[in-house]
């Protein structure tokens, strides 16, 4: 009877508690790591596609049509077809194409293109006025970026990347499926093909307070950011 | 100071061209206080940018304290900006920053060293009488007080020049009085070449020595601002005069005029300065077989001087009215006859 009730304490809806929490890991450092490099690429590629298009700061024609052209093409693929797709260049980095690890490469490559399209319209919405008048001030580009462009539209772009996040939350979750670990992995080889819906059910709440903490974190970091600073 | 010639500028943005500037020519001196009216889409706000650089013109050349801005290098470029500050209509400071932080901008993107920056902010925010405002948030500012902001950053970097675009069009008058004042202040205490653009006319009248009337993309008409109040030549120029200094027969009296069975001349009288001392009215009175009636005066002051403009109506013979007329004229008063429109 005790035994029973330990057996049951150390399992939640048929797997071990150890298990969980290494799902959960895996998640996180896909979401982190992905989400970081992620931000820093699609960061460089908004400014590619704002500094050269027609009107911006530095108007050049090839390279934004060049960058506008590979964020539409990685955009229109499906995340589960670019996990695929890039085995080849997942094995060439990291050596192998299963594991956490390896899940950040197609993760990247999905989630920089759209990062890059919503820091584009965060930077897009700061004032041409004020970046008259820093040009005004005898500004180069480069201080335009860091000290007008970049902090004009932090609070913007903040909330932009924690959309971006909860977009990648759903893609880490496929990544799951060919290897990747993480509670989409949990949610799909123990729940889904195992017949356990309490498990199923476990790892969609589990998705979904993820979604509600990082939503709440963004709008609130965005939102001490706006009122001054 | 500033000297532009032949410019010309088009804009094509792909379904037609607006021709900004055809063929303007400009000299701004050293010390000017210097204004250019029009309406809006005359091209002022293009004239002005190709001072600073911000558009360069598609032909013609723009000088800048002795330099082509044609032949300047990029670096050159961005050096020559920090001589001249400019002001916006619309402030373009960053509104989440600290008003220590936008008017240290300028100075911090010229590497200027730290110590000396913060000396130099704390100097301009008192001259701009904004030095308890320090630590505030622009954000938290009213409008006159951002547009002081506005000058003392463009001051930080101890400009030669000033350039501003509609300063005081986004502000209630009183505050726009207050913000002229400054930059008149700026202009005097500082020895700062002023160029402002506007559609007010007040803006030019008090603080403008010299003006420019432009209109679809030229200069129509230019002077120093006594000489083209006293004599507005175009339509257009008349207009703008008229927005601050009425030499219109005032409705009610259109009919005093048109009912006037007896002979007679409605003569506008325009005063500059000292001329108003006489008394000539007085004596026109008391002319023999004249009669004068005053339909409208409007007293005007222009910069340091005093402008006058008088409607009277002159009713006798032809030989007293021409007698009046002379006496006028040996006053050195501006006189133009009148016609009522029918």
């Amino acid at each position: 009877m005790t035994g029973d009730w330990q057996a049951r304490f150390k399992e939640i809806f048929g797997i071990k508690w150890p298990k969980l929490l290494e799902s959960l890991g895996q998640t996180v450092y896909m979401l982190g790591w992905a989400l970081l490099i992620g931000a820093v690429i699609g960061l460089g590629l908004a400014l590619l596609l704002v500094l050269c298009r027609k009107g911006g700061l530095r108007q050049n024609r090839a390279v934004h049509a060049v960058v506008n052209a590979y964020v539409n093409i990685v955009r229109s693929m499906p995340f589960i077809i670019t996990l695929v797709f890039v085995f080849p260049l997942t094995r060439l980095i990291v050596g192998k194409t299963y594991g956490s690890t390896a899940m950040l490469v197609p993760l990247v490559i999905y989630i920089s293109p759209y990062m890059a399209r919503l820091i584009e319209n965060s930077l897009l919405e700061v004032s041409p006025g004020v970046i008259e008048a820093a040009l005004a001030m005898g500004a180069t580009t480069w201080q335009i970026v860091l000290r007008f462009l970049l902090p004009e539209a932090l609070p913007s772009i903040v909330l932009a990347m924690t959309t971006g996040t909860v977009g990648l939350l759903g893609a880490t979750a496929m990544a799951g499926y060919v290897g990747g670990g993480g509670v989409g992995d949990l949610a799909l080889t123990y729940g889904y093909q195992r017949y356990n819906f309490p498990l199923l059910i476990l790892t969609v709440v589990i998705l979904v307070i993820f979604v509600q903490l990082l939503q709440l974190l963004g709008s609130r970091i965005s939102g001490r950011l706006r009122r001054n600073k | 100071m500033i000297e532009i010639d032949h410019a010309v500028k088009t804009f094509d943005d792909g379904r037609r061209e607006v021709h900004a500037l055809r063929d303007v020519s400009l000299r701004v001196e050293k010390g000017d206080i210097y204004g250019i009216v029009g309406f809006s889409g005359a091209g002022k706000s293009t004239l002005l940018r190709l001072v600073n650089g911000l558009e360069k013109p598609d032909s013609g050349t723009v000088r800048v304290a002795g330099q082509d801005i044609s032949a300047l290098g990029s670096r050159e470029l961005l050096r020559l900006r920090r001589r001249i500050g400019m002001v916006f209509q619309q402030f373009n400071l960053l509104e989440r920053k600290t008003v220590r932080h936008n008017v240290a901008l300028p100075l911090l993107l010229a590497g200027t060293p730290r110590q000396e920056a913060e000396r130099r902010v704390k100097d301009v925010l008192r001259f701009v009488e904004l030095e308890d405002k320090e630590n505030a948030y622009v954000s938290q500012l009213s409008g006159g007080q951002k547009q002081r902001v506005g000058i003392a950053r463009a001051l930080a970097t101890s400009p030669e020049i000033l350039l501003c675009d509609e300063a005081t069009s986004a502000l209630d008058p009183q505050t726009t009085e207050s913000i002229l004042l400054l930059l008149r202040r700026v202009n005097r205490e500082m020895g700062v070449t002023i160029l402002l653009i506007t559609h007010q006319m007040q803006v030019i009248q008090m603080i403008c020595n010299k003006v420019a009337v432009m209109e679809h993309g030229k200069i129509v008409e230019e002077g120093s601002v006594l000489d083209v109040f006293g004599m507005p030549r175009q339509e257009v120029t008349r207009r703008f005069v008229r927005t601050v200094i009425n030499d219109r027969i005032p409705e009610k009296f259109v009919s005093v005029v048109r009912d006037e069975r007896r002979n007679q001349q409605v003569e506008l009288l325009k005063f500059i300065g000292d001329s108003v001392k006489e008394p000539l009215i007085a004596e026109l009175c008391r002319m023999q077989g004249l009669e004068v009636n005053i339909l409208g005066a409007n007293i005007q002051q222009l910069q340091d001087t005093v402008m006058s403009v008088f409607i009277l109506q002159l009713i006798g013979g032809d030989e007293a009215i021409s007698q009046a007329e002379e006496r006028i004229d040996g006053a050195g008063a501006l006189r133009e006859r009148m016609v009522l429109e029918a």
